[in-house]
């Protein structure tokens, strides 16, 4: 029963809020974030000694078509989880001070999205999962468009009918999965068990593959994503990087890898060339960007493009590589369009090489900029860095040349994130009577937590590689 | 049976009201007297009995379609209070015309015999011509009704010529010996059957407004009174896809492979055309009308997988779209009045002006594009199922794509009230028009959630 509190907590709140008006909303938001932050606390303490069964949960939904409700927990679930319900106060926080128009339906939404990323990760039925996956997609684009900036309608219908295509693409899937099995029945641990399906998964494969691949994205399906994230509210960009995106890669290795493994093996050559090109590809276009929050954009499309590489190298290494990075690139590209916002807000600018000199006049604010800029460069020792190494020794394990090429993305991402913050922070103010105040106190505990965890999981990876060990070698097994 | 006979009775009672001076009276016996009916014909549940020769039969599935039809017929009559408040002086005839439409209804869910379902479609048809025309003084709902009627006695002789043919092959113009003339004769059907089969056919996808056929909607559904497009597009739809269902799961499925042909061909073309024309829509109605084509294109899986029994599906399916159909129509009706438009336009920034009646715009177009949590979801899921178990491989992928299709124009609706600059037209609703929307919108959001009792009732 403890998944169904993790998921009434956010869902009460998102309703709560809604007779909330200015000031209160917010701080209300706070207060349940951290409240849901505190109990995953407390439902990490109790997977380590219990394990999955008091999260389990599974009630017949409907008899014909038979449907049931499964929710449940295992490692990799419990990390995304842990993810989501930490950067959500992080999120709330940072629109401290901010004017948000209509703020108690702001944060609704936001409650309610965290609802619907915590019932997509801890969802272990098909049907279910797919009803949290669509549910995610619509706070987010009502987020987007209505507190979105310019060309918002367009933009953000293109995001909404992009990321449908893929969603009904693989609702025909499961729909396909559902009538060849012989039980009817979509749970994950009967699709992972039997190796029922023996129909074509050559073309299962890709109802599935592009579905998630349009939300991760991985090139050419990421169209929609630099537009999206350039117009959507700093906040909305966070929970789209920060989150949403890795409900694709997660949904690789839950759903695609197990339910068609066989047309993972067929594709696999070409999907993991498509991975690492894009790696580059989009590298290349980030440095060539001036566009601050278009450059994090890209450089977000290349660091999962190392992600979805290191899944479908189909090792050890890449998996657990992936689950860490995925962890850290939550955290890292929360924090770097956190101070693209700080910068734009103070200088209406979002051209990298129209600001300058921030450095002098806001020396804390560069310092921790810097910080997540080396975490997201993959600097030794911080949080980057260790899934990143084990990304590309997984690559490494399945192709050598591979591996080469997708390790440029350490010399790239270096090349456009540093030239970054060199142009926009340090040198001299390019514009005339810039004035930055230095950190206020919100964007100091978030810009704080996010450099601390930084370095705290930079250095102690240990526990997120135990926790998702088992379930990833169930598998690789398979 | 009985709740065809109240029914009558009810309609008769308005056209006396009128010469006894009880207009006043109309309205509140009307919604009594329906919710009575609704019990009662609930009573009969699992009664499965033939009245008249077997000329009507009642069952499960009259009755659940007769309980939805019911129900939306006292949504409508709950808005018609305010919608014909103005002019009042005709409310008797329109009543009493609106309450036959219904016992039209009833009929084509409970026929066992062809000439009764014929007569059920008249009773239904005629009355609708009327209501379509109603707007005496308007050209557009002239138009509407003239069009309608024409069209509408055509697809009725073509009905007509199908059931004759039928009655001279078979003998008989009831449901159980015509499937026992296509079994019997397997293999040596004559050749008039299929004929008369596929005239019948013809008639009813003009009744669904299915593609080649649907021509008439768009244009009648804009002219009607909108109180009256609502009704078309949720009852009269819903009782010609029951009547429809019926005959092919009754006699037509033993010799389908001739007609699963046209009625393939007939479903991916109302998809297409339903789902791509109303791209280009700005008027609301014509929207809702191609909107209307394309739900006919999903529930025409279900005819084409009528061998596996799916009234469940359909059922579903039909009160979701209804529910969704009548709460957007709840926000619309009273938009339009003060807008003076029925363009798309008129709901431009109705977020600012009203955001609950736009949270509230925004769930039905949710529904009807068949997102999650709301019923036209499940129902989508439902059919899909129903349709892949019946091996429609490549039309279920086609109907898959066709609701991504959908959500574009779905969502023209939801960005004129949330993206647009606030028009000067005041949003004002009444008691009435909130009441139907919020039952509506929270059945749709229960069924949605809640499934089991829905699906699983036949």
């Amino acid at each position: 029963m403890l998944s169904l509190t993790l998921l009434s907590i956010p869902l009460i709140a998102s309703l709560l809020l809604l007779f909330t008006r200015g000031g209160l909303s917010r701080n209300l938001a706070l207060v349940f974030t951290l409240l849901q932050l505190g109990f995953t606390v407390y439902a990490y303490q109790v997977f380590k000694t219990e394990g999955a069964a008091p999260f389990d949960l599974l009630r017949n939904w409907s008899a014909k078509p038979f449907l049931n409700v499964h929710f449940s927990m295992d490692g990799m679930s419990l990390l995304m989880v842990i993810l989501t319900n930490l950067l959500l106060p992080l999120i709330v926080l940072s629109g401290y001070n901010r004017e948000t128009e209509r703020p108690h339906l702001f944060y609704s939404l936001m409650l309610f999205m965290q609802f619907a990323l915590n019932g997509v990760f801890m969802a272990f039925d098909g049907f279910v999962y797919y009803i949290f996956w669509e549910l995610a997609l619509i706070p987010i684009y009502f987020i987007s468009f209505v507190w979105g900036g310019e060309n918002r309608a367009q933009i953000t219908l293109k995001f909404f009918i992009y990321t449908l295509v893929g969603s009904l693409l693989m609702l025909f899937g499961f729909l396909f999965l559902y009538n060849g099995s012989p039980a009817h029945s979509l749970d994950w641990a009967s699709m992972v068990l039997n190796k029922s399906c023996s129909c074509n998964q050559t073309w299962l494969f890709w109802l599935f593959f592009v579905a998630f691949a349009i939300k991760i994205p991985i090139i050419p399906f990421h169209t929609w994503q630099p537009d999206t994230y350039k117009t959507a509210p700093t906040q909305g960009t966070m929970l789209l990087s920060g989150i949403m995106l890795k409900m694709g890669t997660y949904s690789l290795i839950r759903w695609l890898l197990p339910i068609v493994p066989n047309g993972v093996m067929e594709w696999q050559p070409l999907v993991i060339t498509l991975c690492v090109v894009g790696v580059v590809y989009a590298s290349i276009i980030a440095i060539m960007q001036r566009d601050l929050k278009k450059l994090l954009a890209y450089s977000s499309i290349a660091h999962v493009g190392l992600i979805s590489a290191g899944i479908f190298a189909l090792n050890l290494s890449g998996l657990q590589g992936s689950l860490v990075q995925m962890f850290a690139h939550g955290i890292n590209v929360v924090g770097l369009f956190f101070c693209a916002d700080i910068i734009f807000n103070r200088t209406c600018n979002g051209n990298v090489e129209g600001i300058g000199g921030i450095r002098l006049l806001a020396p804390q604010f560069s310092t921790w900029f810097m910080v997540v800029v080396l975490g997201s460069v993959a600097l030794p020792l911080t949080n980057g860095f260790v899934g990143e190494f084990m990304l590309l020794y997984g690559v490494y394990e399945y192709h050598t040349w591979l591996s080469v090429v997708a390790g440029l993305t350490i010399i790239l991402g270096a090349v456009y994130m540093l030239r970054m913050y060199q142009k926009v922070v340090l040198g001299k103010a390019v514009m005339e009577n810039l004035v930055f105040p230095d950190l206020m106190w919100n964007e100091k505990v978030v810009l704080i937590t996010i450099g601390i965890l930084i370095f705290v999981t930079g250095l102690f990876p240990a526990p997120i590689i135990e926790l998702t060990e088992p379930v990833l070698k169930t598998i690789i097994n398979k | 049976m009985n709740t065809i006979i109240y029914t009558s009775v009810l309609g008769f009672f308005c056209m006396l009201a009128e010469i006894l001076n009880l207009r006043k009276l109309i309205v509140p016996v009307l919604v009594l007297g329906l919710a009575v009916i609704f019990g009662l014909n609930l009573n009969d549940w699992n009664l499965n009995q033939s009245y008249y020769n077997n000329m009507l039969h009642v069952d499960n599935f009259s009755v659940a379609f007769g309980g939805l039809a019911i129900f939306v017929t006292l949504m409508v009559f709950i808005l018609s209070t305010d919608f014909y408040g103005s002019n009042n002086y005709h409310i008797s005839d329109y009543m009493s015309i609106l309450t036959f439409i219904l016992v039209g209804a009833l009929m084509m869910f409970s026929f066992s015999n062809l000439t009764m379902m014929f007569l059920g479609i008249e009773t239904l048809s005629i009355a609708m011509y009327v209501m379509a025309g109603s707007k005496r003084f308007d050209i557009r709902s002239n138009e509407a009704g003239f069009k309608y009627f024409l069209m509408g006695s055509f697809a009725s002789c073509f009905l007509l010529f199908g059931i004759a043919l039928i009655y001279g092959t078979t003998g008989s113009f009831d449901l159980g010996k015509i499937a026992e003339y296509t079994i019997q004769n397997q293999g040596n059907i004559s050749p008039l059957f299929y004929t008369g089969m596929v005239l019948m056919v013809f008639a009813m996808l003009f009744k669904v407004s299915a593609a080649p056929f649907h021509f008439w909607a768009p244009d009648v559904y804009e002219g009607a009174p909108a109180l009256i497009t609502a009704y078309m597009s949720t009852l009269v739809k819903i009782a010609a896809f029951a009547a429809f269902y019926k005959i092919m799961s009754a006699t037509f499925f033993y010799t389908s492979e001739k007609v699963e042909l046209v009625l393939m061909a007939a479903t991916i073309l109302t998809l297409l055309v339903g789902n791509l024309i109303a791209l280009a829509q700005s008027n609301f109605k014509r929207l809702l009308a191609y909107s209307g084509i394309s739900h006919a294109g999903y529930m025409m899986l279900v005819i084409l997988s009528a061998k596996n029994q799916p009234a469940g599906a359909l059922f579903y399916y039909s009160l979701a779209y209804s529910l969704s159909t009548l709460a957007a129509f709840a926000i619309a009706i009273p938009m339009f009045k003060s807008a003076g438009t029925e363009d798309i336009s008129a709901f431009n920034g109705l977020s600012k002006k009203n955001p609950l009646a736009a949270a509230a715009m925004s769930m039905a177009m949710l529904g009807l594009a068949g997102i999650p949590p709301f019923a036209g979801f499940l129902g989508k899921y439902y059919i899909f199922t129903e349709a892949l178990q019946s091996e429609y491989f490549y039309t279920t992928l086609l109907a898959i794509c066709c609701s991504m299709v959908g959500v574009y124009y779905y969502f023209k609706v939801i960005i004129a009230m949330y993206g647009k600059p606030a028009n000067e037209v005041k949003y004002e609703s009444t008691f009435n028009f909130n009441l139907v929307l919020w039952v509506c919108l929270g059945l749709s959001l229960l069924i949605g959630l809640n499934p089991a009792p829905i699906l699983n009732i036949f």
